[in-house]
């Protein structure tokens, strides 16, 4: 992890004749279905080929069309792309958000707006730019129906003006988002066009935010994690993948279908190594992956809270049972229905312990779409090394979001397919072997899989107490045993998972512990307590749970050690005072919980209020 | 479909040995703990003998159940095969699973009225429409045992607990349910009718797709009194076959014996190759027709009888498995090699993302 100590940060406006060169965020505040997003993400593209470090995030609603929604994007030359909370330059397409979008901003800052909403009127202290978008899409679009989907990509072209988009990076960009369909790439590119000329010819430039090109993004990729976390899959190895469509995970299905179809249908007989069912519900959806866990195949499901919950029993089951499945788990702000389109780190502690009796179940928590493809495979192994459900912890943020990445590294590991006896394993061992013997002292045991052609491989599997020999047993001596040795698994499952990345300061003052798309603003806030405060600061960023015997050193070694996470009730240090009690006092706790992506000075804010700095 | 009347060579007496050099034990199972006269017991010795005779390798079946009496009777045959008790009224999602991983399996699926008709019905539903390819047997006693006998949802409306309450809702006919969701074998049997259950349950396992085997099982401790629909005088007195069942495996020789007046036997061939050998006794019924099947389930429920036989059967439909269009190797026997795309596969998408 590198900490970037560069930044000048603090509110950029005292900054009237400065200019602001790539380091500000665009807001733009549209209605849901009017094809904001085509034009949002080839503003995006643009940037991100000019090579400015870049972020797009999607605040949308529950709805298909008429709500408001905004989708904001992160210039940052420091290659800080978490959400900054200020916004510098709004596009204001929305008349029902208008007026509280123009409210809500700092002076100093630039509002381009849709002519007739005259917002100039609400503030004296921001720089306005009035465009008539009706008319100046009439001509590039003659056909009426489309001018609501076109008149979008002329704030591109107005944006390109004035802040410095290159006009040829536009054009690019609006051709890869239109590839198949030529005739709209050129209906597109035309109104965009029109947008920069008219734009051009009538508006002073006076505010002071400036793109300009520079070489961020060397081989970089734009994904979104939803879609990193199924090629991981694909690429891990994934055979059966059954699924319920919910908000926010079900692109990363969708995603891995595609992959697959492309992928894994060999060319020569046409048919496939793999199964994708959308199921009629979450429950059948993880009875299936069960099943194909138990008979062999890598089997994941993907879900969101509400799916979770119902999966419940099942999961218990597997445990229990243990069979190895993957859950991906796309988290999004519950409990109930929630706020199911804002993003939330809310799911930690139903995960880690879902379903009744004691039950503990491993975690994945990737930050960044390398992390999402790289866990998206080694679910896989895990699950199949310790024979239990493992849980993939994205969040909307993460899943639906793009993000700049590295490109993804082709896996230089081998498939751990785990402890599965063949038949002439069975033959070696005369047959003698028991489905739940802790044959090796690492609580794992040895299963075999159906179809095993040798006449001593079959067991039974079941959710009632069971013996070492997989016999129905109900003797306290029998149900302990198997309760402590699942339990010796699950403490040893520690090994398999990804190893805590820590950025350790013999100054610092405090500590800060988090996980997944809590990273980039933790990232951010370290740097602004550091310039704007002078406060050094440690920096753990866990990636699996159980934790690692490196976050407990951690955490031993800080004082005061700040956990963040986006959730009300601090589910992580929950999690971390549960697995290390004595050195609990030392964890702190900076919780957001309102769904949109967490963002750094929200994190700084809290900090600076606990130090009394 | 055939038309001249065929009948399997009889034989002398039971061989010691099936067609793949087994006994009968490694298709035996457990001593089972139901209560004693239970007709569960007589549906797992039907399976029991019906997958020696059918010569099945009990190394390639996978048996599952929910939870329940019924679900527990996996434990009690085929102790050769890979037994999976899993969660109430959600066998199917399991088996479903299972055969996708591996498709050469053959799937028993065990359940009971309370696992498939109450907590279970959503999955049982959607196993039909996929045409899973499963033989789920529905040991159908109207109560639910394990928990001291409340009814379950295939009680009749009238019919009586042990202690004289009536029920007041009425039964969801798990058969009707299947023939009209477009299952593509759908029988029903009764526990206690030895020669029916053998040949329709041999059917059932030479069908490709899901068969639903409803199978009238009562339960001799809480639902086997006067005033129960599903105790055995009440079945003994009210069964009505729709035929007389034979069953010519497709590895035994056909030959025709004896003349049957025309119309009065039906033959189906199944997916394997095997006969299924239907002497009517309704003239008029046919199990090709989905309407007709119907329309006779209905009429059975108004008169309080028991419809007992082959009640519906497509052999064409592809079964899950087919439509998914998968390898020939079992995904679950597919190494790395296949399941890991090449690295110019990773290079392409990532030249489409930069």
């Amino acid at each position: 992890m590198q900490s970037v100590k560069v930044a000048p940060v603090g509110d950029s406006l005292q900054l009237k004749a400065r200019e602001v060169v790539n380091d500000f965020s665009i807001h733009v505040a549209t209605v849901n279905g009017s094809g904001s997003q085509s034009s949002n993400l080839i503003l995006l593209r643009a940037l991100f080929e000019m090579g400015i470090p870049v972020s797009g995030k999607n605040l949308f609603p529950s709805n298909i069309a008429g709500l408001p929604t905004w989708y904001t994007i992160r210039a940052s030359k420091y290659g800080f792309t978490g959400r900054k909370k200020e916004v510098d330059v709004l596009v204001a397409m929305n008349g029902q958000t208008g007026t509280e979008d123009v409210e809500s901003l700092h002076p100093g800052r630039a509002v381009i707006y849709d002519e007739p909403l005259r917002l100039q009127d609400l503030r004296n202290d921001l720089h306005f730019y009035p465009v008539p978008f009706d008319k100046l899409v009439a001509p590039v679009c003659p056909q009426h129906k489309l001018r609501k989907l076109v008149r979008n990509v002329i704030y591109d072209g107005v944006l390109a003006s004035l802040l410095g988009v290159e006009m040829e990076e536009l054009r690019r960009a609006i051709y890869k988002q239109f590839g198949k369909k030529p005739k709209a790439a050129v209906l597109n590119w035309n109104a965009a066009i029109a947008g920069y000329e008219w734009a051009e010819k009538n508006l002073e430039k006076s505010d002071p935010f400036r793109l300009e090109r520079m070489d961020g993004n060397e081989g970089k990729i734009i994904v979104e994690g939803n879609a990193a976390a199924a090629l991981g899959a694909v690429f891990g190895g994934v055979s059966v993948i059954t699924w319920y469509p919910i908000t926010p995970s079900s692109s990363l299905a969708e995603a891995a279908q595609e992959y697959l179809k492309r992928f894994r249908i060999d060319p020569e007989t046409g048919k496939a190594t793999f199964a994708v069912i959308q199921a009629e519900d979450e429950l059948a959806s993880i009875g299936m992956a069960i099943g194909a866990g138990w008979a062999g195949a890598r089997a994941m499901t993907t879900t969101a809270g509400p799916g979770i919950s119902l999966m419940s029993e099942f999961v218990g089951l597997a445990h229990f049972a243990e069979i190895p499945v993957v859950l991906i788990n796309v988290q999004r702000m519950g409990p109930s229905t929630g706020l199911p389109t804002r993003t939330s780190q809310g799911d930690f502690l139903s995960a880690a312990t879902l379903s009744h009796g004691d039950t503990t179940h491993p975690m994945l928590i990737p930050a960044t779409p390398e992390e999402c493809f790289e866990f998206g495979a080694k679910a896989f192994d895990v699950a199949e090394r310790i024979q239990a459900p493992v849980f993939v912890m994205l969040d909307l943020d993460l899943g639906m979001n793009y993000w700049t990445a590295d490109k993804f590294e082709y896996p230089d590991w081998n498939m751990d397919r785990g402890k599965v006896l063949s038949e002439q394993d069975i033959e070696s061992l005369q047959g003698d072997w028991g489905r739940y013997r802790d044959v090796d002292g690492d609580g794992i045991a040895y299963r075999t899989l159906p179809g095993n052609r040798h006449p001593q491989a079959a067991y039974f599997t079941r959710g009632t107490g069971h013996d070492e020999d997989a016999n129905y047993s109900e003797r306290e001596e029998d149900w302990i045993r198997n309760m402590d040795r699942i339990k010796k698994k699950m403490i040893g499952a520690r090994r398999w998972l990804p190893e805590p990345v820590i950025d350790d300061n013999a100054a610092a003052r405090i500590a800060l512990i988090a996980a997944g798309t809590s990273h980039e603003p933790v990232r951010e806030s370290r740097n602004q307590l550091l310039v704007e405060y002078g406060v050094e600061s440690a920096y753990c960023r866990v990636r699996g749970w159980p934790f690692s015997h490196n976050t407990e050193e951690f955490i031993a070694r800080h004082k005061r050690v700040y956990v963040v996470e986006q959730n009300r009730d601090g589910q992580l240090r929950a999690l971390l005072r549960r697995q290390f009690p004595a050195i609990h006092d030392h964890l702190r706790s900076v919780r957001y919980y309102g769904g949109m992506p967490l963002d750094a000075r929200s994190v700084t804010d809290a900090i600076v209020e606990e130090e009394r700095l | 479909m055939r038309t001249a009347p065929v009948r399997r060579r009889r034989r002398r007496k039971a061989p010691a040995e099936n067609r793949i050099g087994l006994g009968p034990e490694p298709y035996r199972g457990l001593k089972t703990t139901l209560c004693a006269g239970c007709g569960h017991n007589s549906i797992s010795e039907r399976i029991v003998e019906c997958f020696f005779e059918m010569g099945i390798d009990p190394t390639q079946v996978v048996k599952l159940s929910g939870i329940g009496c019924s679900s527990k009777s996996p434990a009690y045959f085929l102790s050769m095969s890979h037994g999976f008790n899993s969660v109430h009224g959600r066998m199917p999602a399991v088996a479903t699973g299972a055969v996708l991983a591996n498709k050469n399996l053959l799937a028993l699926g065990v359940s009971g009225d309370g696992d498939t008709a109450s907590i279970g019905l959503g999955q049982f539903v959607h196993m039909m429409r996929r045409n899973v390819p499963v033989v789920y047997v529905i040991e159908d006693n109207g109560c639910y045992g394990l928990t001291k006998g409340q009814f379950s949802a295939t009680a009749h409306l009238g019919s009586t607990t042990k202690s004289g309450i009536a029920n007041e809702l009425p039964p969801i006919d798990t058969c009707g349910l299947a023939v009209q969701l477009g299952a593509t074998f759908v029988a029903r049997s009764f526990s206690g009718d030895k020669k029916q259950l053998q040949a329709i349950l041999k059917a059932a396992l030479s069908h490709r797709g899901t068969a639903v085997l409803d199978v009238v099982s009562p339960c001799v401790t809480f639902n086997d009194h006067p005033g129960s629909t599903k105790s055995y005088k009440y079945v003994r007195a009210n069964n009505v076959p729709l035929q007389s069942i034979g069953f010519v495996p497709h590895f035994d020789e056909i030959h025709v014996e004896g003349e049957f007046p025309p119309g009065t036997v039906r033959e189906v061939e199944m997916h394997d190759g095997s006969l299924v050998r239907l002497e009517k006794l309704e003239e008029e019924y046919d199990p090709t027709d989905r309407i007709k099947a119907l329309d006779r389930i209905e009429l059975a429920s108004e008169k309080g009888q028991i419809l007992t036989g082959l009640l519906y059967v497509d052999t064409d439909a592809p079964s899950f498995t087919e439509m998914l269009n998968l390898d020939d190797t079992p995904i679950a026997q597919i190494g790395q090699d296949r399941l890991r795309p090449p690295k110019r596969a990773l290079d392409e998408v990532m030249a489409e993302l930069a």
